[in-house]
C-alpha cells in the first residue's frame, strides 16, 4: 500500500509543480539554514576525546593578588607559573601529567632551496602524548628520562615533516631550530584535531602545533613564550626573576584515571597551596579547580556565542518555513476534497486517507531534506568563506547528512498533519454532490 | 468600509488567519533582532582606529644566527625603511591597533598603587612613532630621539615621558589637564605625560577599554625579533610592501623577514567574525522575507481559486473589479494587522531573551513599528498579483457549474 500512496503522492506533487516547488524550496530553506548552524555548533562543542576526557584534567591556581581578583566572576586565572607548574611536574602526583606552553621558533632547513622560517610549536613533557595520543607516523615521543636530561629532541608535526623531509620518516635526523640542532624522535601522523582543547588560551581554533620539544629543554631558551602572559605586578629584570615571578603564562594538565584519584589530587593541590601560603604566596583565598575537558570547554566558552545565536535564529527560520508549509500544504489538500470524497465514497477509511496524505507530506519533506543538505553544503562553505579559522567545524560528516533528512522528513510530516487530519474529516457525500 | 463582511468571512477560515498570521509575527520578531545585532556589529566595525590605516603596514624581523645583533640590525633597518621610496616614516613598534596581540598594564597615580586607576594597552614606540602611526597630536608633543630608551628584553619599563590618548588622559585625569602629569606604569617611577593624542586603539578590538592606550620611547626586541610599523605616501603601499622583504634580506640575511600585513588585512582579521555575523543574519533575513511572501502569494492564490464562484457571484451583483482588489488588500491588511501585533510582543521577548542570555542591549523602541511598516507593504505587494487575479474573474463564472 505505500508504494501505491508514494504514487499517488508523486503525481500529485507533480501536477501542481508551483506549490510544490514552494513547498520545497521552503523547508530545504529553513533546513539549509538550521543544519549549517547546527553542524558549526555541534562540531565546536563536541568531545575531542570521547574516550577519556573525563580523565584529563586542566589544573587552576589561584595565586592572583590580595587586592583584585584574577577576574570579577571569582575565576581563577588560566594558566599558571613557571613556579608551580615545576613544582606539580617535580611531585608527580597525578597518573599522567604535563605542562606546556607554545613556542615561535625560526627553522633553518637542511635543504638550502627552503628558506628559513618560523614554527609554532609546543614545549611539554613526555607525558603530553600518552595524554593527548596524537597519532605518530613515524617514532614515537620522548620518554621521562629525556625529560630529565634537557634533552635536544623534537618531535614534528606532519605539516612541518612535510615541509623540511617531503614527509618520510625523518627520526634519527636533525633539524635546526634557533641556532640548535634537535634530534628527531618520532614524527606525528594526521591528527584529526577539531579544536586545540588543550591550550584554549591562545586560541581554539587555529592551526596545529608544528613541533613539541621537553620543557627543561625549551626553558634553557630563556625564550618567552608566544601565548599569553599575565602578570598582576611587574616580574622584574631578567629570565631568573620571570621564572621566579607570579605571572602565569603555562598551561597544565593531568590525568587521573579515577574519581577517587581525582579527589586525591585535589586534596594534594590545596595542601601545596597551603604550603605556598606560608611562604607568603597564594594571598587570595583557596580557589583550585580542576575541570575535565568539557567542563573546562565550556568555561572558556569554546561554542562562540554568535554561532548559538545564530543557530537560534535559523530554528526560529526553520518554524517560519514549516508553518508556511502547513498553510500551503493545506491549501493543496482541500483543493483535493473532491478526490478525498471518492476515495472515502468507495470505501477508503479515513486511517488509508490519513496515511495516504501523510506519504505525500514525507515526499515532500524528503525532496526538501535533499535540496536542504545541497544546500547546507554551500552553507558550510560560505562559513568557512566568512570564518577562516572554522574549516576544522564546517564540514559534513555521516551523522549530520542522516541528521539533516531525518529532520526535513519529520518536519515535513509534523506540518503535513494538519492539513492531513483536515482532509480526513471530509463528508463524502458533500464532496459528491454536484 | 467592508471589514466586518471580511472578518466574519476570516473567522470562518482561522487556519489560515493562525498560519500567516503566526508566519508574520515570527518575521517580524526575528528581522527586527537580527536587524538590530546587524546594525550593532556594523558600528562596532566601523569605530576609527585612530591611526593612518590606508598606507600602513607592518613587518617582523627575526634572527636565527647564533651571532645575531638585534640591536644593530634594527637600526640598520630602520635607516633602509626610512630611506626607501615611496616611505614616509617608520618606527619600531611592539604591536598595533586591532592586531590582537600586545601589553597592558595599569596605569597608576601614586607609587606602589594596589588597585590601577585604568588598564592601558602600550606600544613602544621610537621619536617616530607618532608620525609612522599617523596618529593625529591634539596638545604637548611627541618624543625626541634623545628620549627614546633601549631596554633589554625582560626588563621593566621606566619611561620617563609618556604620550597618551584623550580617552585615557580624560579617564585618568577629569579635570582634563592631564598634559605635564605624572602616572606611575612603574611601581616606583613616575612618567610624566608630554603629549596627547586625539585617538589610538589598543591592539583587541573585543576589549572594554579600546580606547585607553599609552605610546612609551623605548626599543625593546623580543628576544632577537622586532617589528616594524611603516607608513608609505598615498598609494604606494602594495609596491613598498613588495619591495621590502628583499631589500631587508639583502642587508641582513640571518634572520626571518615576516608577519607582513596591511593595516587593512589587520583591520579585516579583527572583525571578520562581526562581518561574518552581519552577513549570516542578513542571508536569514532575506529568506525569511522570501519565504513569507511566498507563503502569503500562495495562500492568496489558493483562497482566490476557491472563492471563484464567490467572486464572480458578487460581480453579477454588480461589484467593481476595483472592489474584489480592495477586499483581497484589506482581508490581507487585516491578517498582517493580527500577527504584526503577535510579532511585537515576540520581537520584545526576544530581545529579553537575548538580554538575559548574552547581554545584549535592549531593542530600541523604533525597530518594531519600521518593521511593521515593512511587513504591511510586503504583505500588500504579495497579495497583489492574486488580488488582480480575482478581480479579472468574470461575472459569468457564477452561473456556470463547475
Amino acid at each position: 500500500m505505500f508504494g501505491y500512496y508514494l504514487q499517488l503522492g508523486l503525481r500529485s506533487l507533480r501536477r501542481n509543480p508551483v506549490l510544490t516547488a514552494l513547498m520545497v524550496i521552503g523547508i530545504a530553506l529553513g533546513i539549509a539554514a538550521s543544519m549549517t548552524t547546527l553542524t558549526v555548533m555541534h562540531l565546536m562543542g563536541s568531545d575531542p576525546i570521547p574516550w577519556k576526557s573525563d580523565k584529563l584534567h586542566y589544573v587552576q591556581l589561584d595565586n592572583w593578588s590580595a587586592d583584585q581578583p584574577y577576574s570579577d566572576d571569582g575565576r581563577p586565572p588560566d594558566q599558571v607559573t613557571y613556579r608551580d607548574a615545576t613544582a606539580l611536574m617535580d611531585a608527580a602526583r597525578a597518573d599522567r601529567q604535563a605542562a606546556m606552553f607554545k613556542l615561535s621558533l625560526p627553522i633553518q632547513p637542511e635543504n638550502a632551496e627552503v628558506k628559513p622560517f618560523q614554527a609554532l610549536g609546543r614545549v611539554t613533557y613526555a607525558d603530553f602524548f600518552p595524554m593527548f595520543e596524537p597519532p605518530f607516523a613515524y617514532g614515537g615521543p620522548w620518554d621521562r628520562a629525556q625529560d630529565a636530561e634537557h634533552a635536544r629532541v623534537v618531535v614534528l608535526g606532519q605539516a612541518l615533516n612535510e615541509k623540511l623531509f617531503g614527509g618520510q620518516d625523518s627520526t634519527g635526523r636533525s633539524v635546526r631550530m634557533g641556532g640548535i640542532d634537535y634530534t628527531v624522535v618520532g614524527v606525528l601522523g594526521k591528527w584529526n584535531l577539531r579544536s586545540r582543547y588543550y591550550d584554549l588560551t591562545n586560541g581554539a581554533f587555529v592551526d596545529p602545533d608544528e613541533f613539541f620539544i621537553p620543557f627543561t629543554t625549551g626553558i634553557d631558551l630563556k625564550a618567552r613564550s608566544s601565548g599569553n602572559n599575565s602578570c598582576f605586578r611587574s616580574p622584574g629584570d631578567g629570565w631568573d626573576s620571570y621564572l621566579a615571578s607570579d605571572c602565569v603564562w603555562i598551561q597544565m594538565w593531568v590525568e587521573l584515571e579515577t574519581p577517587e584519584r581525582l579527589a586525591e589530587y585535589h586534596a594534594f593541590l590545596d595542601r601545596y597551596v597551603d604550603e605556598q601560603k606560608k611562604l607568603g604566596r597564594f594571598p587570595r583565598p583557596l580557589n583550585n579547580r580542576l575541570l575535565d575537558v568539557n567542563e573546562w570547554m565550556q568555561d572558556q566558552q569554546v561554542v562562540s556565542r554568535d554561532i548559538e545565536v545564530q543557530t537560534g535564529l535559523a530554528f526560529a527560520f526553520l518554524i517560519v518555513c514549516l508553518v508556511n508549509t502547513i498553510g500551503l500544504l493545506l491549501a493543496k489538500f482541500t483543493r483535493k476534497s473532491s478526490e478525498v470524497g471518492l476515495r472515502r465514497a468507495l470505501g477508503a477509511s479515513r486511517g488509508e486517507v490519513f496515511r495516504q496524505f501523510l506519504v505525500e507530506s514525507g515526499v515532500v519533506g524528503l525532496a526538501g531534506g535533499l535540496l536542504g543538505l545541497l544546500l547546507t553544503g554551500f552553507g558550510l562553505l560560505a562559513v568557512r568563506a566568512l570564518y577562516p579559522d572554522y574549516r576544522t567545524v564546517a564540514g559534513l560528516d555521516w551523522t549530520m547528512v542522516a541528521t539533516t533528512i531525518l529532520l526535513s522528513v519529520v518536519a515535513a510530516l509534523l506540518a503535513g498533519f494538519y492539513p492531513t487530519w483536515r482532509a480526513c474529516r471530509v463528508q463524502p457525500a458533500a464532496q459528491l454532490k454536484m | 468600509m467592508e471589514i466586518r463582511p471580511i472578518l466574519s468571512a476570516l473567522m470562518r477560515n482561522k487556519a489560515s488567519l493562525v498560519l500567516i498570521g503566526l508566519q508574520v509575527a515570527l518575521t517580524l520578531a526575528i528581522t527586527c533582532n537580527a536587524l538590530f545585532i546587524i546594525g550593532q556589529r556594523m558600528d562596532h566595525m566601523h569605530r576609527p582606529s585612530g591611526i593612518n590605516e590606508a598606507d600602513t603596514f607592518t613587518v617582523g624581523s627575526n634572527g636565527f644566527t647564533a651571532d645575531f645583533d638585534v640591536h644593530a640590525t634594527t637600526a640598520a633597518d630602520l635607516a633602509i625603511l626610512r630611506a626607501m621610496p615611496g616611505v614616509a616614516d617608520a618606527t619600531t613598534a611592539n604591536s598595533l591597533p586591532l592586531s590582537s596581540g600586545g601589553w597592558s598594564t595599569g596605569v597608576n597615580l601614586r607609587p606602589n598603587q594596589t588597585t590601577a586607576t585604568a588598564q592601558t594597552a602600550l606600544y613602544l614606540v621610537d621619536d617616530h612613532g607618532l608620525d609612522a602611526f599617523g596618529a593625529r597630536l591634539v596638545a604637548g608633543r611627541g618624543f625626541r630621539p634623545e628620549e627614546i630608551e633601549e631596554v633589554a628584553f625582560g626588563d621593566q619599563l621606566k619611561p620617563r615621558v609618556v604620550v597618551m590618548t584623550k580617552a585615557l588622559a580624560d579617564a585618568v585625569f577629569p579635570d582634563g589637564d592631564a598634559l605635564g602629569k605624572s602616572i606611575y606604569l612603574h611601581e616606583t617611577e613616575p612618567s610624566t605625560i608630554i603629549g596627547i593624542v586625539e585617538r589610538m586603539q589598543q591592539p583587541w578590538a573585543e576589549s572594554d577599554s579600546i580606547e585607553y592606550t599609552t605610546l612609551v620611547p623605548v626599543r625593546m626586541p623580543y628576544g632577537n625579533a622586532s617589528r616594524y610599523v611603516v607608513r608609505t605616501d598615498p598609494g604606494r603601499r602594495d609596491e613598498v610592501m613588495k619591495a621590502v622583504e628583499q631589500k631587508l634580506t639583502e642587508a641582513n640575511a640571518g634572520r626571518i623577514i615576516g608577519r607582513m600585513r596591511s593595516m587593512e588585512a589587520i583591520r579585516a582579521e579583527a572583525y571578520a567574525g562581526d562581518r561574518a555575523m552581519a552577513i549570516i543574519l542578513g542571508t536569514v533575513i532575506v529568506a525569511l522575507l522570501g519565504v513569507t511572501a511566498l507563503g502569503i502569494v500562495g495562500m492568496a492564490s489558493f483562497w482566490v481559486a476557491q472563492r471563484t464562484r464567490q467572486i464572480g457571484t458578487r460581480r453579477a451583483l454588480g461589484a467593481t473589479k476595483f472592489d474584489i482588489l480592495r477586499y483581497f488588500q484589506t482581508e490581507n491588511f487585516l491578517i498582517t494587522t493580527l500577527g504584526l501585533a503577535l510579532g511585537a510582543v515576540l520581537a520584545h521577548a526576544l530581545s529579553l531573551w537575548l538580554m538575559q542570555q548574552y547581554q545584549a542591549p535592549r531593542l530600541p523602541w523604533y525597530y518594531v513599528p519600521v518593521g511593521c511598516l515593512c511587513l504591511w507593504l510586503l504583505g500588500q505587494l504579495a497579495v497583489l498579483g492574486p488580488a488582480l487575479r480575482a478581480s479579472r474573474v468574470p461575472p459569468a463564472v457564477a452561473t456556470r457549474t463547475v
